[in-house]
């Protein structure tokens, strides 16, 4: 009883028995315990990995110490952005206004850390108090010479996609403030990948391979110098729809840089991304250099496939995430492993992606848009579902459940990205299905 | 003796927090009451950075619902918000308690939460309506633990009428682990008391798996029980931070005469034979002789490791009661707590210190309203053996080399946070055990001979 909220019906479907028509990017009902978090914190985990950034999160001490080093995402050098730092604002400013405490905290941290540029995020008490995080910005731009960005992320302003694109507008303002010495033909931005235990490092040697220049990752591994010269590159490539889709649209129409959609989950979507990158730039060698790269580290992939496929076989999966981009992806690759995914969402997909998604399933599939986890557990038992791949927050009700996990989120300590990333999602997925703990449970 | 106490050089700025916000801790009151689930009224993000928190630490799934603001409810009030809210909760999960606690958005648009309550039970025609529990936690005033004891004492007014005097006992165990809630329940049936203890979330936020789906975990403090507290004998509190407060107990005291006994946090000898002296007081039994026992060993124990420890130095953070306690237990095993330091502005901490420090002859730094990057600053200097808190130390012990013993909330990068047991005799000696052998691990690593008995 009272498993799906009246709000949430049209959220909720399964294919084949329902005319479909989800009803998604809406605010989530009230009480529904959604699993997505505020817009806040869709702009502090897009620009979170730019690691040689001062990120300050203009606010109450909770926004700052929740999202202290809570990313795996990675840098080959300065780590800035492991740490947190906040106005950790008090009655006092509250009442009074907190701008001198912004400005201030700006000044001091920028001297202490030379940082190449800073973040100043609004949350939901700076808005309400009506701080012009603007145009403190602006003053210690002034003072301090390095790039110093307001970040629109008023908590209740939106949901998180919202904050995507609050993430994306920062960025776009420092893009295109330095020109590289020389602009390479065959280059492009990495965008939408956040070098989550290494996964940017992964792909960046595909293209190194390739013989295609990466002139920003955004924001993996993130440099805002990189960033400042990515209007230079020839073509954005957009991995993780939902965060970077904005920026990439924005560079496309100050800069004309042409944009394609990829992914690099699974050994199909990863060949297919890399192959379209080839193409792009029509130029042989680079297509049949990728065509052997592609051949030859499927191959290696396959034989993992093959040699894990038989245990895995008719398992069946659920699988929430944040993008419904990924959840394509997914599919696809669990479906190569001989399994079946039957509960399927996500937290911030779009209308197309539902639809693609559906035609991707299998009849019977549960297909949720916001989901919450009295249906995520609902549906995983009736589904009889063996492993769940999900972020923290699911882990705890799969485990519970005596149901198998695997992080797919964006604090997991596990490359899953490209061919390597492949191999390790496998081994992940068989040492969780196949531990003998569960058989402990039934 | 004298005392340090600095101010911080980057007034403006927090780096590293040593501190959560004030919702936080209401949500955990809230998962100990049986049946209950907790409400934040304000964005998404707050209940879901708390959830997301909570659950790294007790490996458990958190359910915690928000009224999710947008921006029209942050410009026409959260009231229509907080209604559909309570009347989803109640369709989706028909819990016995909701326990709706605020945040820094509904506070500062000036939402008046217990009139919207009023208004939403008088128009509600359901029999079966949740009991609702409100409280203020906006987290630019004070922090966790303010949210926590403000938590329980707002179900404490709630829920507390006069009774017939009886025999009955309450405790409120402070910020402790599952592991020491269970433990403390062992202790006073021991002493034979008929007690409650007020949060339980021993089992809520420490179970066994799931035969089937539950909404609500099962365990907590029953909602009857908290109806009968007006005619308990006696009250509890655990925590030096609570003295001279308006706390739970000062409040069942005040109105209800329910005689109040204060206690700091049960760590190391001293403290537990204080706490054990109040057990004698309000059951009038004797200490059982198994615990009698338990001391024994711990004693003993302080004996065979004494050498390891004098004199060694330890910087102490977290939670102040808990650093409060752990300072005490540690200059009773021979440690200096060189640098306490806790995020909290309360000044409790400070007061409990320096009765520690004349007492025991040693100087030490004490920090309040501390972050990490204070912390780093002078620990340096301080080189100290070891650091005992929650794990959010482990990035700056890392880097200065320093081995950290995890207690406390949250313990984010180990196993079992839920399970490591501080209190009592017991918990003491599991407790002394880790810091020896961390001290002992230590030494012998270094060690260019690598001895095999230590």
């Amino acid at each position: 009883m009272g498993t799906i909220l009246k709000e949430r019906k049209q959220q909720v479907f399964r294919k084949g028995e329902d005319a479909f028509a989800m009803a998604c990017e809406r605010n989530s009902a009230a009480g529904s315990i959604s699993q997505r978090a505020c817009v806040f914190c869709g702009s502090r985990v897009v620009l979170y990995p730019i690691a040689d950034a001062l990120h300050v999160v203009h606010g109450p001490i909770g926004c700052a110490a929740y999202t202290w080093d809570i990313r795996g995402a990675l840098s080959s050098g300065p780590e800035l952005h492991r740490m947190s730092f906040s106005t950790d604002l008090q009655e006092r400013d509250v009442i009074y206004g907190g701008e001198k405490k912004l400005y201030h905290a700006l000044c001091e941290l920028i001297d202490m850390h030379s940082p190449k540029a800073a973040f100043a995020y609004a949350t939901c008490i700076t808005g309400i108090i009506g701080d012009d995080i603007d145009a403190v910005c602006r003053q210690v731009e002034a003072v301090k010479n390095i790039p110093v960005l307001a970040v629109h992320s008023e908590g209740f302003n939106g949901t998180k996609r919202d904050g995507y694109r609050a993430a994306c507008e920062a960025i776009f303002k420092i893009v295109g403030t330095k020109t590289p010495p020389e602009v390479n033909k065959y280059s492009i931005n990495i965008l939408g990948d956040f070098n989550i235990a290494g996964e940017t490092w992964i792909i960046r040697d595909y293209y190194k391979k390739m013989g295609v220049k990466v002139v920003a990752t955004i924001t993996g591994d993130g440099r805002i110098a990189d960033i400042q010269q990515a209007h230079t590159a020839s073509l954005n490539v957009v991995q993780c729809s939902g965060s970077m889709l904005h920026l990439a649209k924005l560079m496309e129409a100050k800069y004309n840089i042409p944009f394609i959609r990829v992914s690099y989950i699974g050994i199909e979507d990863t060949s297919e991304a890399l192959l379209e990158v080839a193409r792009f730039f029509k130029d042989e060698a680079m297509i049949q250099r990728t065509l052997c790269l592609a051949a030859e580290a499927t191959h290696k992939t396959m034989s993992l496939v093959k040699k894990y496929r038989p245990g895995l076989a008719g398992k069946r999966a659920a699988v929430y995430v944040g993008g419904a981009f990924k959840a394509f992806s997914l599919i696809k690759a669990l479906r190569m492993l001989g399994m079946e995914v039957v509960v399927v969402g996500s937290q911030t997909g779009q209308a197309d992606d539902y639809k693609r998604l559906r035609s991707m399933c299998d009849e019977g599939t549960v297909i949720l848009d916001d989901s919450n986890p009295v249906e995520l557990a609902a549906f995983s038992l009736e589904k009889k579902v063996d492993i769940f791949i999900g972020g923290v927050k699911e882990r705890p009700l799969a485990y519970k459940l005596g149901i198998a996990f695997c992080d797919h989120n964006h604090e997991r300590k596990n490359a899953l990205a490209g061919y390597e990333g492949m191999e390790n999602f496998i081994k992940e997925v068989y040492a969780s299905i196949m531990s003998p703990v569960w058989k402990l449970f039934r | 003796m004298e005392m340090k106490t600095n101010t911080k050089s980057k007034p403006n700025a927090v780096t590293n927090p040593c501190n959560l916000c004030t919702p936080l801790g209401a949500c955990l009151v809230f998962k100990g009451i049986k049946g209950a689930l907790p409400l934040l009224h304000g964005s998404q993000g707050c209940a879901t950075y708390i959830r997301r928190y909570l659950i790294s630490h007790y490996n458990e799934p958190i359910d915690i619902a928000s009224s999710n603001f947008t921006e029209r409810t942050t410009i026409f009030g959260g009231k229509k918000n907080l209604i559909s809210a309570l009347e989803n909760i109640c369709t989706q999960y028909t819990p016995e308690l909701i326990g709706v606690a605020t945040t820094c958005l509904s506070e500062t648009i000036g939402d008046d939460v217990p009139q919207y309550l009023r208004e939403f039970k008088s128009e509600q025609k359901s029999a079966c309506l949740p009991h609702i529990v409100s409280v203020s936690t906006p987290s630019y005033n004070g922090a966790y633990m303010e949210g926590f004891q403000a938590t329980i004492k707002s179900l404490v007014v709630y829920f507390a009428a006069s009774r017939p005097r009886t025999r009955r006992v309450v405790l409120f165990p402070n910020l402790v682990s599952p592991a020491d809630i269970r433990y403390l329940k062992e202790l006073l049936a021991d002493f034979g008391m008929n007690f409650v203890i007020l949060p339980d979330y021993a089992e809520t936020f420490d179970g066994g798996p799931w035969d089937g789906y539950q909404k609500i975990p099962q365990g907590g403090t029953r909602i009857a029980d908290l109806s009968e507290l007006g005619g308990f004998a006696s009250a509890i509190e655990l925590g030096h931070s609570l003295v001279g407060q308006e706390s739970a107990g000062a409040y069942l005291e005040r109105e209800f005469a329910v005689k109040r006994h204060i206690s700091g946090l049960p760590i190391g000898i001293k403290a537990t034979d204080k706490f054990i002296s109040i057990l004698e007081t309000v059951s009038g039994k004797k200490m059982p002789e198994e615990i009698r026992k338990e001391r024994g060993r711990l004693l003993d124990a302080y004996a065979d490791a004494h050498k390891y420890l004098f004199e060694k130095k330890a910087i102490v953070f977290g939670e102040a009661d808990m650093v409060a306690a752990m300072a005490g237990f540690l200059l009773e095993i021979g440690v200096i707590p060189v640098l306490c330091a806790t995020g909290s502005r309360s000044g409790i901490l400070k007061a409990e210190l320096e009765k520690l420090s004349c007492e025991s002859g040693r100087s030490f730094e004490i920090r309040e309203g501390v972050d990490f990057g204070e912390i780093e600053e002078i620990s340096g200097k301080l080189k100290p053996d070891f650091m005992l808190g929650n794990s959010k130390g482990y990035s700056l012990a890392r880097r200065q080399g320093i081995p950290l013993v995890r207690v406390g909330f949250p313990i984010h990068d180990r196993i079992g946070g839920q399970r490591v047991l501080h209190l009592g005799y017991r918990g003491t000696q599991q407790l002394f055990d880790r810091i020896v052998n961390t001290i002992i691990e230590n030494t012998q690593e270094q060690s260019s001979i690598g001895y095999t008995y230590m």
